[in-house]
């Protein structure tokens, strides 16, 4: 499954649920927030929601900001 | 004698002693930044939001660092220009940094970082309606400030000039008119402020807190500029709360006259 995280292509092996694309991308434990194609998604559903081939994922944390 | 400035205050439901509120970006590093927070007794720090590599950790450190310090945050929206951007970046902040205070920007124009005064309404009654409490960042215009009112802000935060210039407050004509007309809304002069003496201004005109980043970060000693700015904004109010004398053309002695040595009626 191709999916495009910050811009960039990856590769995922078989269809995953988001929480498992985190895992997999290396994000277990990093303070992170999730858009899926642009929606805001909550933590709660990252275990149930299984993403879709050429989904677009934003995966932000915190920075400093004015 | 006790204390004539009102010890606390209350924003965003929040009841707070000191009216600074301090931007997180730009400093030399994160402990200069901690020390700086602490020197001017901010107790509200805006942070933001970015994409975060897998391998760094930087955002994780940076908030805990926050954390640690026991401040109130309030999340921004830097960068967004609709309103689609700002609503899910404003849910990505409430979830991350576990507040519903928001600092609401749009910005409109790339060169002067202007908030985008149609957006920033649309992005306003969003977000109002999603139980958000918001700190929008607007211009100085009375009828966009009024449109947030009615959207459901019940705080204001105008520019004094823009982001990062240093100039002050370029329209103090307006900033007063916005303080008469309002006189029940949070109104946090925000963006623009370079010295010290730029908050006091704000603070005299009866506004209710400044915010300031960069001329604490960028300051040649940003520990020590912290500590100018809180001294700044809490002279500023308690000058508020005494009421200014009026200013005049002429002289008038300060010294009474009569009776002083040679004194002559002339």
């Amino acid at each position: 499954m191709i999916i495009e995280v910050k811009g960039e292509r990856k590769e995922l092996e078989g269809s995953r649920s988001l929480e498992e694309a985190i895992r997999a991308l290396g994000y277990e434990g990093a303070r992170i927030a999730v858009a899926r194609n642009d929606e805001f998604v909550p933590r709660g559903l990252y275990a149930t929601l299984q993403l879709q081939d050429g989904d677009r994922l934003e995966i932000v944390a915190p920075m400093q900001g004015g | 004698m006790t204390d004539p400035i009102p010890p606390i205050w209350e924003i965003g439901g929040r009841r707070l002693r000191s009216r600074l509120l301090l931007g997180t970006a730009r400093y030399p590093s994160l402990a200069v930044l901690q020390q700086a927070i602490a020197a001017s007794g901010a107790e509200i720090v805006t942070v933001s939001l970015r994409r975060e590599s897998a391998a760094g950790r930087a955002g994780t450190r940076f908030w805990s660092a926050i954390k640690e310090m026991g401040i109130q945050v309030l999340p921004n929206t830097a960068g967004c220009k609709t309103v689609k951007e700002a609503v899910t970046t404003a849910e990505m902040g409430r979830e991350i940094f576990e507040t519903p205070w928001l600092k609401l920007e749009v910005i409109g124009d790339d060169y002067t970082l202007q908030p985008h005064p149609f957006l920033l309404v649309e992005a306003a009654e969003a977000l109002c309606r999603r139980g958000f409490q918001i700190f929008p960042y607007t211009t100085e215009d009375l009828v966009v400030a009024e449109r947030l009112v009615q959207a459901g802000c019940s705080i204001l935060m105008p520019w004094g000039a823009p982001i990062g210039s240093g100039q002050g407050l370029n329209n103090p004509y307006a900033l007063r008119t916005l303080r008469a007309r309002y006189p029940d809304i949070a109104l946090i002069v925000d963006a623009g402020i370079g010295k010290p003496s730029h908050a006091i201004a704000a603070m005299e005109m009866g506004y209710d807190g400044v915010l300031v980043n960069t001329a604490v970060a960028r300051a040649a000693d940003p520990v020590q500029m912290g500590r100018a700015f809180g001294l700044a904004v809490e002279a500023g109010r308690l000058a508020y709360l005494a009421g200014a004398m009026p200013s005049q053309e002429m002289a008038e002695p300060s010294t009474p006259v009569t009776g002083t040595p040679f004194w002559h009626q002339s």
